[in-house]
């Protein structure tokens, strides 16, 4: 495998073939998809091979490029994975390829929507892989901004009708629009981004050795109040975009207005950019940071979990049910990080995964019945399950994973959190961790059962709904199978991520209180 | 021949999976129905030949057999595994599923003959998925697999629950037990997850050996038993837990016989059973279960009396004979318990398989609606008979030794109270299953002439499923049938009902006179004081007399009789208000908590947000006014500014 580079492959693949998409295939709507299917075909391919070609013995980063950008300020194009980025790459090859699939419909401005849609996706490859931290914002910046246009001009407005006090300051801000939702989104994200890079600067500069590396600066003892405030940018820079409370609110407007590939990538990817960050960059070079500030990263994640859940229930529109979904199985990978064993550290990273793909197959599925319904109100909907059996099942499936489920991937990650949590110093974490597991089995099982599972609703539009059809089968068929698979044998995800997480948790500080040495 | 059983006991687990993947995956084949159906009672019939095989070898072997792979890798060593511990206990409970899980797989052929063909499929693939993960619950070797295939069972229970997902009242049902089961479930995931950090391993072979050996901290243990308890309560219907499994009777029949009678519901007590070591070591949760499975079994028995349906009469008595086993366990004598599970498993798959010939041959589930049937079905009548007399424990007959063993393990611990509780169960026991005798195969119909005014009551919804079989008039009305044109089942449904009677005999004539493995049991086993016995057997024939007297002879006045007991009754009839509790935490408590947090985060966390939006576009929509163009402005501006400066140079340095 020497020689080719197969990071650089799979992060430029998408970005070649939006090039193409934009200059070679105007105006044929069926080239631009098959070229978007190559892009992400070839991307699919090679993260695979360098999952499983990763040398899990060996552990510590692989597959290393290094092309000089900058010599005078130490900025390379240096990429590299271990064992947490190749299933994080992994993650956003399925997504995208089946994103690819369940946006086969797109009718207006196809050629622009897939271009914009893989140049997102080179953006969060090239943050997984990437080893500079100069490079790293940039592709994260790619990441982030192209969700802008993707939300204005493909999104759908809501039903939200703001009322009471705050009415009148959300009715001039335009609350349930696409617009908003799209400004909302990307002016949080912005406002974060600058945290992340007051705090990439600070390093830079603390270290004085003008390197922007990550493995260098890794090497480098920063002063620990330095650790402290850099550690606190990153997490509210990262953690706006993991959806921590109280800096959520944009996802779940975000993710509803959203057309469904891009709530699929933003909920399914672009949320783990966050979480990752906070986890590559936060606990990988500040392990004293994140020492200090573990018990406030980890009890907000306890109320990301309950709140967010209740928030779901309360919810009537389906996207939102979702949306709100995600801000609390976020707080899930944010508790993982914040118990600082590695049992809690992989179940964080599993999680990353397994949400990744749930929320994906989610939104697939809301996307798939509001093409056929044009309904995304739940208590209008009923009985569609004899209709839909398809997309029936696989929404089950995605909410029995959802309620961690034993034998779909939100079990194997639920379960390892909370063995962390009840072994790491504030053992607490455990409770608000499994009553979200509950309250997650309540509202889930009740939309389940409403839109799915239940009377037929006599509403004459609801008559004859089809099942999923032709590609989208594809899309639904992946995003279920990676849920069973990777919950039925998890080993095949936890042993890569172990030999990512283990050493990266040797590196913290003792904390008192904590038990269980064997997993530290 | 040790590796042999455990192979067995490995062929018995994996071939419903094995049934189940063609099912799932080869969906043109699911669709065709009856050839799938078979394919998966085949697979069900192999599982039980080796779960036999397993259970002969394994009974005289010395050793359990230990197989287990890797599953769950941390910090570079392997914290979980997946395999089978194949010991005396665990292959007895696999017999026990596979045999019932067969027999009704068998019977479901005959009972659901009128199904489409893709929901007989998915029917059969839902059973091959639950037998997979009862017997993974049977032969875990550790707890975190015991716990998984708890949950998988679980679902399988949701599934078959709502298997006519159309009736509201079967949707409305399937979700109560996932819920209410699931939180006893999250109870015990907490103990397991507190047990790890304490012990540091799942395996349950490793755990006893530290129990054994007092390698295990005491302190916490309590609340650890406590959280395993918890979800033994859920899964077992322990009271306030127990509402779920009358309204999971929405289920097809068979299902009943299965999951909500024979297997899943004892899972509970089959996780108690196998960690009775770790239980023995804190009694005050010991004397908590004894308690609470008393009283269960107690209120399930009074509510048991006043129910019209048959299904919520039989469902109402699992939860009154699960309340007996989990106070043996609290009684510190599992071993009865366990029996006892045996024994219920058999007979009472067989009463709910019996159960299903008498409502698909009326067409209702509600026994004023039949009578006089033992004329038109006399072998199901026998069977059924075979069945109530082993739950009333009268000798000779199934459940007879079981039960009183029980009552001896709870007398020697001392357990007054819950002692007489059981006692007065079972009494009640007695009487309330002779009552669906007497109503149901001898008399005469009482309601037919009311039926067709009946037949849409609330209590039954109508059939809709079994109301295609043989009268084509419950399809059109809500008519019910009559009864003169009942007869006995097919021979599909038949065969299973004549296995399991025959089976309920043989284990209660051989445990009556001590015959075969039962004499080395006995012998092992503490005395019961002499008059225990007796008096027992005389409370459930006083039990019998009174049904009898009261719905056979009609010497007591039905009326009269339940006048007696007048405000017991009604609150009965209310189901004591618990389900209302239940009902009233989730639209009150959890909806209500969950529209306040929806509130807040819409109008006060991201209002907040808005808020400073909208002050921002608003500020700079009125500074905007600042910028005239006007040079003159400008100049002035400039000016004001530097004269500022200069004041606060002169003030401030």
């Amino acid at each position: 495998m020497n020689g080719i580079p197969l990071l650089s492959i799979m992060t430029w693949a998408p970005f070649v073939s939006a090039i193409i998409i934009m200059f070679c295939a105007r105006h044929r709507p069926l080239l631009v998809r098959l070229t978007a299917l190559a892009g992400a075909s070839v991307s699919l391919v090679a993260s695979l091979i360098v999952y499983v070609a990763y040398d899990k013995t060996m552990a510590g980063f692989q597959f290393h490029e290094q092309l000089a950008l900058v010599p005078s300020l130490g900025i390379n194009y240096l990429l590299a994975i271990d064992g947490m980025s190749a299933l994080l790459a992994l993650l956003t090859s399925i997504i995208i390829f089946a994103g690819v699939f369940a946006s086969w419909t797109v009718k207006e401005r196809g050629q622009e929507f897939y271009a914009l849609l893989l140049l997102l996706v080179t953006g969060v490859y090239g943050v997984f892989v990437s080893l500079d931290l100069f490079v790293f914002f940039l592709f994260y910046e790619i990441a982030v901004l192209p969700m802008y246009l993707l939300i204005g001009i493909w999104g759908s407005s809501g039903f939200v009708k703001p009322q009471g006090i705050f009415g009148k300051a959300m009715g001039r801000t335009g609350v349930g629009t696409k617009e908003y939702a799209a400004m909302k989104l990307t002016l949080y994200l912005l406002f974060g981004s600058a945290f992340i890079l007051v705090g990439i600067l600070a390093l830079y500069a603390e270290a004085g050795s003008h390197s922007f590396s990550i493995i260098a600066l890794q090497q480098v003892q920063f002063d620990p109040t330095v650790q402290k405030w850099v550690f606190l940018a990153f997490y509210i820079g990262f953690g706006i975009l993991a959806g921590i409370w109280p800096l959520h609110t944009w996802s779940p407007d975000g993710h509803a207005s959203a057309p469904t590939a891009v709530s699929m990538l933003h909920a399914g990817v672009l949320m783990k950019l966050g979480a990752y960050g906070v986890v590559r960059l936060g606990m990988g070079m500040l392990p004293d940071g994140m020492a200090y500030w573990a018990f406030l990263v980890g009890t907000i994640a306890c109320i990301n979990i309950v709140y967010g859940a209740l928030s779901a229930m309360a919810q009537t529109d389906l996207k939102y049910v979702i949306a709100y979904s995600s801000v609390s199985h976020m707080g899930v990978v944010m508790l993982g990080a914040a118990t600082m064993n590695v049992v809690g550290l992989n179940g964080a990273v599993f999680q990353m995964f397994a949400h990744g793909i749930m929320t994906g197959l989610f939104f697939a599925l809301v996307g798939l019945v509001y093409e056929k319904a044009h309904s995304r109100a739940i208590f209008s909907m009923g009985g569609f399950g004899t209709m839909m059996p398809g997309i029936a099942t696989a929404f089950t499936i995605a909410g029995l994973s959802s309620l961690g489920l034993p034998a779909t991937a939100g079990f194997i990650a639920e379960f390892m959190t909370f063995l962390g949590a009840w072994s790491s110093a504030h053992p607490w974490w455990l409770f608000p961790g499994v009553i979200g597991a509950f309250l997650t089995a309540v509202y889930v099982l009740r939309v389940t059962k409403q839109i799915f599972w239940s009377t037929q609703s006599p509403d004459p539009h609801f008559a004859h709904l089809p099942d999923a059809q032709g590609p989208e089968w594809a899309a639904l068929g992946i995003l279920t199978a990676t849920l069973v698979i990777f919950g039925v044998a998890p080993w095949i995800a936890v042993g890569t991520i172990d030999t990512a997480t283990t050493p990266l948790i040797a590196t913290l500080p003792k904390v008192a209180g904590a038990s269980l040495g064997l997993l530290r | 021949m040790m590796a042999n059983s455990g192979a067995l006991a490995l062929i018995a687990w994996l071939l419903p999976i094995f049934s189940f993947l063609v099912l799932a995956i080869v969906f043109p084949f699911r669709r065709l129905g009856r050839p799938a159906a078979w394919f998966s009672t085949l697979c069900a019939a192999g599982a039980f030949a080796s779960a036999v095989l397993a259970w002969r070898i394994q009974s005289v072997a010395a050793h359990p057999v230990h197989l287990v792979w890797p599953w769950l890798p941390t910090a570079g060593k392997t914290i979980a595994d997946v395999g089978v511990l194949v010991d005396a206990q665990s292959t007895i409970m696999l017999c026990l599923v596979s045999l019932v899980a067969f027999l009704v797989q068998f019977y479901s052929v005959g009972y659901l003959h009128d199904e489409p063909a893709p929901a007989l499929g998915r029917y059969y693939a839902y059973q091959s998925l639950f037998a997979f993960s009862m017997m993974g619950l049977a032969l875990a070797p550790n707890l975190l697999q015991l716990f998984m295939c708890w949950e998988l069972v679980g679902l399988c229970s949701y599934l078959l629950i709502g298997f006519w997902y159309q009736r509201p009242s079967a949707a409305r049902a399937a979700v109560k037990a996932f819920w209410i089961t699931k939180a006893g479930d999250v109870g015990m995931l907490v103990g397991i997850v507190m047990l790890y950090r304490l012990a540091g391993t799942f395996d349950i072979t490793e755990l006893h050996s530290m129990a054994a050996s007092n390698a295990l901290p005491l302190a916490g243990l309590s609340i650890i038993t406590f959280c395993l308890y918890l979800g033994a309560m859920g899964k077992s219907a322990q009271f306030p837990f127990h509402v779920w499994l009358p309204d999971a009777m929405e289920g097809p029949t068979p299902v009943s016989a299965l999951i909500h009678a024979a297997t899943m519901v004892t899972a509970g007590v089959y996780l108690l059973v196998r960690t009775d070591w770790l239980f023995a070591l804190t009694p005050n949760v010991l004397l908590i279960v004894a308690w609470i499975g008393a009283f269960t079994a107690l209120l399930a028995a009074v509510l048991a009396c006043v129910q019209d349906d048959i299904k919520r009469v039989l469902a109402y008595s699992t939860v009154s004979q699960l309340g007996y086993m989990m106070t043996a366990i609290g009684a510190g004598v599992a071993s009865a318990g366990f029996l006892h599970l045996l024994t219920h498993g058999l007979f009472k798959a067989l009463l709910f398989l019996g159960a299903g010939a008498v409502i698909h041959a009326v067409g209702s589930n509600d026994l004023p609606n039949m009578g006089g049937l033992a004329r038109r079905m006399p072998q199901t009548a026998l069977v059924f008979i075979i069945g109530t007399l082993s739950l009333a424990g009268i000798p000779i007959f199934g459940g007879y030794v079981s039960k009183e063993e029980i009552l001896g393990a709870v007398w020697g611990a001392h357990l007054t109270g819950p002692f007489l509780l059981l006692m007065l169960v079972a009494g009640l026991t007695a009487f309330y299953m002779f009552r669906v005798v007497f109503l149901a195969f001898f008399g005469t119909p009482a309601r037919v002439a009311a039926v067709a005014h009946a037949g849409a009551g609330h209590t039954t919804p109508p059939r809709v499923a079994h109301a295609a079989l043989h009268n084509e008039a419950v399809v059109e009305g809500a008519h019910v049938n009559e009864t003169p044109h009942a007869h006995e089942p097919p021979a599909t449904m038949l065969l299973p009902l004549w296995v399991l009677a025959v089976g309920t005999m043989v284990v209660g004539v051989m445990s009556t006179f001590h015959l075969g493995g039962f004499a080395a049991a006995e012998a092992a086993g503490e005395t019961a004081p002499g008059w225990l016995t007796p008096t027992a057997v005389g409370v459930a024939l006083a039990g019998i007399a009174l049904a009898w007297a009261t719905y056979q002879m009609r010497a007591v006045n039905p009326e009269s009789l339940a006048n007696a007991f007048g405000p017991i009754r009604s609150a009965a009839l209310r189901k004591f208000w618990i389900d209302d509790i239940f009902e009233g935490i989730y639209s009150f408590v959890l909806l209500g908590f969950s529209r306040i947090v929806g509130w807040i985060d819409r109008y006060l966390v991201d209002g907040v947000l808005n808020l400073l939006s909208d002050w921002t576009v608003q500020a700079g929509d009125e500074l905007r006014g600042i910028q005239t163009g006007k040079p003159q402005d400008y100049v002035y501006g400039i000016g004001a500014g530097v004269l500022v400066l200069i004041l606060l140079m002169r003030l401030v340095f």
